[in-house]
């Protein structure tokens, strides 16, 4: 009777058993980039919005300060979507007959809110505050970028507890001093400046990573 | 053999079905969509009538209560460059953005009527609006109303200053300057 393994058999039992490991890796290298990808945390999504509001004309064209539409980012936790009125201050009298304004016009007559979708959206079990940010020398860039060149509102970070921890290890190099906090494309402090501002805004860093501070 | 696998499956789908449950809580968060409730929206206007905690229910006063310093004005500053800037100019000539873009002049502030109103009268206009400007009210809180009006009357003295009213140092500073 012939023998039924080869002395060849060896090594394709080695080749398998190699090959079948490298696989193994492979596939749990994939799966943790793909946990952290924009496709599975949704950063650089566009969400389709009842009206195609431009950041980009309105901010970076027209030069209005965030704050016009956005008001109480720096009085609550909730930096606040524009009512129709807010559009209406203008839209009164510029594109009165534009047809992209209509669903405004129709919120306004109506007395009907718009429906705006959510870009950046939190589970609800992590807390989070803009006030305490904007007012502790956090710039709004840092967490949703240049709003400025988006002609659609873009997610720009992928706000997973990774995100957050990155700063809060080490906030001082993201600090702009307080008459910057809604300015594009603000340039980098030296890091002399950067550690005054932590002194002058009171910046405890030890207490900004316990799980306290968001999962409370 | 068999349950063990059965058990395997069942723990795995156990945990798939778990997943996630806290991150949409029975609350509702700001602004949140509620189907069924009037224009789907869980934020409702208040009744007719409320009163907010901390309203003030004395009337407007006839002019400036607050203390004049250096602090309101900055305030005062920030809030018009914020919402009135886009039309009123940073000068409050008139000539803001959104003019520039088609929308219709607001008359300039340096013009001797407006120079000669009462703080109390840009108090009003924010509230209230005026013609086409619609009302600021529900963005610019009462404090801050004054602390545009002390600012605009700032900015209108920036525009008919003389050298009589420097000090003696300033004007040396100047005379060095030219
Ligand atoms: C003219 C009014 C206006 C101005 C000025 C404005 N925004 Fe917005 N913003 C809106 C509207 C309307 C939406 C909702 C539609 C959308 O998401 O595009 C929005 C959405 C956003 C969102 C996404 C909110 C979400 O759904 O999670 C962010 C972030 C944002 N704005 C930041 C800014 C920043 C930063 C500035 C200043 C640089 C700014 N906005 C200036 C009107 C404005
Ligand atoms: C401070 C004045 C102002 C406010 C407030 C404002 N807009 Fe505009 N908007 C303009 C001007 C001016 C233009 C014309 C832009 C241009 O000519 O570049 C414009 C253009 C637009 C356009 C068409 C052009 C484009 O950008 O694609 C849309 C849509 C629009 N606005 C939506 C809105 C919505 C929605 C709101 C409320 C959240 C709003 N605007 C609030 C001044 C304003
Ligand atoms: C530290 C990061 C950070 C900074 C700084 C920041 N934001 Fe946000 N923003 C977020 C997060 C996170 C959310 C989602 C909040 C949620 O889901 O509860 C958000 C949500 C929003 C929303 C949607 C409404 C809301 O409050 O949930 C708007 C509008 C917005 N931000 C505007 C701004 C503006 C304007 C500024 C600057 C003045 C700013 N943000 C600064 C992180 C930030
Ligand atoms: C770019 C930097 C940066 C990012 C990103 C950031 N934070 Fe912060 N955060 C800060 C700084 C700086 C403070 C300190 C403010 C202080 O000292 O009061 C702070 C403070 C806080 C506080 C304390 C507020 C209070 O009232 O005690 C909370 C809660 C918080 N952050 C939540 C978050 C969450 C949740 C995220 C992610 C979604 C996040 N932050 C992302 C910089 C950041
Ligand atoms: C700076 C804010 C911040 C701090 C501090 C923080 N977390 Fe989180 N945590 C988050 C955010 C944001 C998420 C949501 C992540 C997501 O949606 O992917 C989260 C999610 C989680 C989750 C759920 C993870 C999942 O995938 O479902 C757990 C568990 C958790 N955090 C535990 C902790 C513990 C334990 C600590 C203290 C050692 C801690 N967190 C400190 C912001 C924070
Ligand atoms: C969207 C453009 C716009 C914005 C923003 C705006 N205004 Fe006006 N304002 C006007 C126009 C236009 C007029 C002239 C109205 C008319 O004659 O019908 C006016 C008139 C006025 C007047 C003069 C009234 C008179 O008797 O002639 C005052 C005072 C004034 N505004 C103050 C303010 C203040 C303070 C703010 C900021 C909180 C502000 N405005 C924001 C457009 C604007």
């Amino acid at each position: 009777m012939a023998q039924v393994f080869q002395p060849r058999s060896n090594a394709i039992v080695r080749i398998v058993f190699i090959g079948g490991a490298c696989l193994a890796v492979a596939v749990l290298v994939m799966a943790v980039a793909f946990s952290g990808s924009p496709y599975v945390t949704g950063a650089e999504s566009v969400p389709q919005q009842p009206v195609p509001f431009s950041h980009q004309h309105h901010v970076g064209g027209l030069g209005i300060d965030c704050r016009y539409c956005h008001t109480s980012v720096d009085r609550s936790s909730f930096a606040g979507i524009p009512d129709t009125q807010t559009c209406m201050t203008c839209h009164s009298q510029l594109w009165t007959n534009a047809d992209i304004l209509a669903p405004v016009r129709e919120s306004f007559t109506e007395d009907r809110p718009l429906a705006w979708k959510r870009v950046y959206d939190l589970p609800d079990y992590v807390y989070f505050n803009h006030q305490s940010h904007v007012n502790n020398g956090v710039g709004c860039e840092s967490c949703h970028g240049r709003l400025d060149r988006m002609p659609l509102t873009q997610k720009k970070s992928s706000l997973s507890m990774k995100w957050c921890l990155d700063c809060h290890r080490n906030p001082s190099p993201e600090l702009r001093p307080s008459g910057a906090i809604t300015a594009m494309g603000f340039e980098d402090l030296s890091p002399e400046e950067s550690g005054q501002l932590v002194a002058h805004y009171g910046i405890k860093t030890d207490r900004l990573i316990e799980c306290m501070t968001c999962h409370r | 053999m068999t349950r063990w696998w059965f058990l395997g499956l069942a723990m795995v789908l156990a945990l798939a079905g778990c997943q996630q449950e806290m991150a949409e809580q029975p609350r509702y968060e700001a602004y949140e969509r509620a189907p069924d409730w009037p224009g789907n929206a869980s934020a409702r206007p208040p009744v007719a009538g409320t009163v907010a905690r901390d309203a003030r229910l004395e009337p407007v006063p006839q002019t400036l209560t607050l203390e004049l310093n250096r602090e309101l004005l900055e305030q005062g500053r920030q809030r018009y460059e914020i919402f009135c800037a886009p039309c009123h100019g940073i000068t409050g000539k008139g000539e803001g953005m959104v003019v520039q873009r088609g929308f219709p002049a607001p008359p300039s502030l340096h013009e001797s009527r407006l120079r000669a109103m009462p703080m109390r009268y840009v108090y009003d206009v924010i509230t209230d609006g005026y013609g086409v400007m619609y009302s600021y009210s529900a963005r610019v809180t009462p404090d801050e109303r004054w602390a545009v009006a002390a600012y605009i009357r700032a900015l209108q003295l920036s525009q008919h200053a003389s050298t009589e009213d420097l000090t003696d140092v300033q004007r040396a500073e100047l005379e060095v300057d030219q």
